[in-house]
């Protein structure tokens, strides 16, 4: 909540020592710079470049050492095949629901709830908001025997509800939330309950619009973390087309394993696509919003 | 009498907008507090009841056997070496993880041509499937012919069986997992450094400060908030780190990879024993929350009163 450490304002201390500050060797500083940026650039780039090659080369020439850096003849039907060897459509199509209904679900519990937190006054709210700075320590790894055997019980094991109904519960956006809520301008809100806004209207008219960056920046994570989700996917469904894409891929590359390595690398790529593609569309905004959060706690 | 009657009409509303506030709280959060006892905290008693029986999912239900599966597994070999292989994995994760993108960050941080791209680019990793980059990295590791080995032979480095050689299994899922995270904590980092008054700085330098002073004095201190955050997600994050160990090792070889979190999910869903994934999640809860316990008092301490 109000944690100290986000209270802390450096200070600079024993700098009376020293000699006079003078100009580093600027060009080396500078070369050793962009050096790094260099390394950085590499460090993704070279990788990414290995995969793209792999994804259009036939299955000889990936084994072939030492290896091509480019493809000798693209095998575009790579992407074609990988397409047939796992019903991506419909892998595509679940992802989608899980995400939009899944993210859509959790935000409407975070806001609801955080504005209860941060505008309706009643006694014992800050005991009760324990309750969900509690469930911020429970992560839904520790939850997924329990879970499954839940989903199970209703009967919603390969079911896009089954997937979605776990991961509806909010912590961390309930949190994050609340605290954008309290650092909104009083007066605003204040003047909203004078002139007779209940609130739900002062949810939708005042607090929401006020919140829009804050909200924007959860949408973006919520979405992206129930579109890479792994583990309870994994576990809720058992046919191939029930399932999302991160676990679709892993199931292509355990069928057709090692042999087929430019098929499987076509639909690792066909994965990642889209979520690259929105990733480009919102990255500054996405960037801006994860480091805004941390500064601001 | 009057006063008395006065008094009353004047709290009469006042109980009354208290019970509309009531209500309006309990409508409020009232999904989300279902949602979160009924998938969060229900799941942690069950798992401490679960964790007491024995049950292979199949049986109608659970055989009680008092302690039995916890005293298997702690006098048991694989839980000594999953909880080491739980520690090596978290300490390096993070801590090479962040020692990386602090670098990564004071480099962005200069005004240098073509950063943002550069950000964006060290970025990117950390939105992808973690199945979908745990892949292709097992494709870049692969001996003989993968990218890692195609670099290393020039220099004359033998080639790695890396995700079959019990040795080198745990640092190929290492390499992975901070090569996806860098680029997402540098971004934090970089916005902890833009946080730092410029003033700051000028003060350190009209009082002489060298940069290596100035980055220990100012820069340091200064970033002590958003490492504690980054700490705090880092360890949290390496505990649930399960997709890349999944497609690249399964646990393997052996156990050589397998985590507390790889565990429970072996424990239930491939050797359908439902009390032992009990016990390791149970495990992994109370080492979650004393872990997190311990790191609020400490940062505590040294970042208020430094």
């Amino acid at each position: 909540m109000n944690s100290p450490a986000f209270a802390f304002t450096p200070r600079a201390r024993d700098t009376q020592a020293g000699r006079r500050w003078r100009p580093s060797t600027r060009p080396i500083a500078t070369t050793g710079a962009y050096l790094g940026l260099a390394c950085a650039l590499l460090a993704v780039g070279l990788p990414t470049w290995w995969i793209i090659v792999g994804a259009l080369k036939t299955t000889n020439e990936i084994y072939l050492v030492p290896s091509t850096w480019t493809p000798r003849d693209p095998q575009w039907r790579n992407f074609l095949a990988a397409w047939h060897a796992a019903p991506f459509f419909a892998m595509f199509v679940n992802s989608l629901a899980v995400t939009v209904a899944g993210t859509v679900a959790k935000l409407a519990n975070a806001i609801f709830c955080a504005y209860a937190f941060a505008f309706i006054p009643i006694p014992g709210r800050n005991v009760a908001f324990f309750f969900v700075l509690g469930a911020l320590m429970i992560p839904e790894e520790v939850t997924i025997l329990p879970n499954y055997l839940t989903v199970a019980a209703l009967g919603y094991v390969n079911t896009v509800p089954g997937l979605v109904l776990p991961t509806i519960g909010s912590a961390f956006a309930t949190f994050f939330l609340r605290q954008a809520f309290l650092s909104l301008p009083r007066e605003v809100i204040d003047a909203a309950k004078v002139d007779g806004a209940g609130h739900l209207a002062t949810l939708w008219h005042v607090v929401l619009p006020l919140a829009r960056p804050v909200l924007a920046t959860l949408v973006l994570l919520t979405a992206v973390a129930r579109w890479n989700d792994f583990l309870w996917p994994l576990v809720a469904t058992s046919r191939a087309t029930t399932r999302t894409l991160p676990v679709g891929v892993y199931f292509l590359y355990s069928q057709e394993g090692t042999a087929q390595w430019g098929v499987v690398l076509a639909g690792t790529i066909i994965v990642i696509v889209p979520i690259l593609a929105l990733f480009l569309v919102v990255q500054r905004h996405l960037v801006e919003g994860i480091a805004s959060g941390a500064v601001k706690g | 009498m009057t006063s008395a009657r006065d008094a009353r009409q004047a709290i009469v509303p006042e109980l009354d907008a208290r019970h509309r506030h009531l209500a309006a709280f309990v409508l409020f959060v009232a999904p989300n507090f279902l949602a979160l006892a009924l998938f969060s905290y229900w799941p942690l008693v069950r798992n401490v009841y679960l964790s007491f029986t024995y049950w292979d999912m199949i049986a109608p239900s659970p055989v009680w056997i008092g302690a039995s599966n916890w005293i298997d597994v702690f006098t048991s070999k694989p839980f000594w070496r999953i909880s080491g292989n739980t520690l090596t994995f978290t300490v390096v994760s993070v801590g090479v993880t962040m020692a990386l993108a602090l670098a990564a960050a004071l480099l962005l941080n200069q005004k240098l041509l073509g950063r943002d791209l550069v950000r964006a680019v060290l970025f990117a990793p950390a939105i992808l499937p973690g199945s979908a980059v745990a892949l292709v990295w097992t494709f870049l590791l692969a001996p003989n012919y993968g990218f890692v080995s195609q670099l290393a032979a020039p220099l004359g480095l033998p080639s790695i069986r890396w995700l079959t050689d019990p040795a080198w299994a745990m640092p190929a899922v290492l390499l992975v997992v901070i090569w996806r995270r860098v680029g997402y904590d540098a971004v934090i980092f970089i916005a902890g450094l833009q946080g730092i008054s410029k003033e700051l700085y000028e003060a350190a330098r009209v009082d002489g400060a060298n940069a290596w002073q100035r980055f220990r004095h100012v820069t340091l201190p200064g970033l002590a908030p958003v490492s504690f955050f980054l700490l705090v997600t880092a360890i949290l994050a390496s505990f649930q780190s399960f997709d890349v160990i999944r497609v690249m090792t399964s646990g393997g070889p052996v156990i050589a990879t397998t985590t507390l979190i790889y565990q429970v999910y072996q424990e239930a869903f491939v050797a359908f024993n439902a009390g032992r994934a009990a016990v390791y999640a149970t495990i992994l809860f109370l080492l979650m929350l004393s872990l997190t316990a311990i790191q609020v008092r400490l940062v505590e301490r040294r970042v208020t009163y430094e």
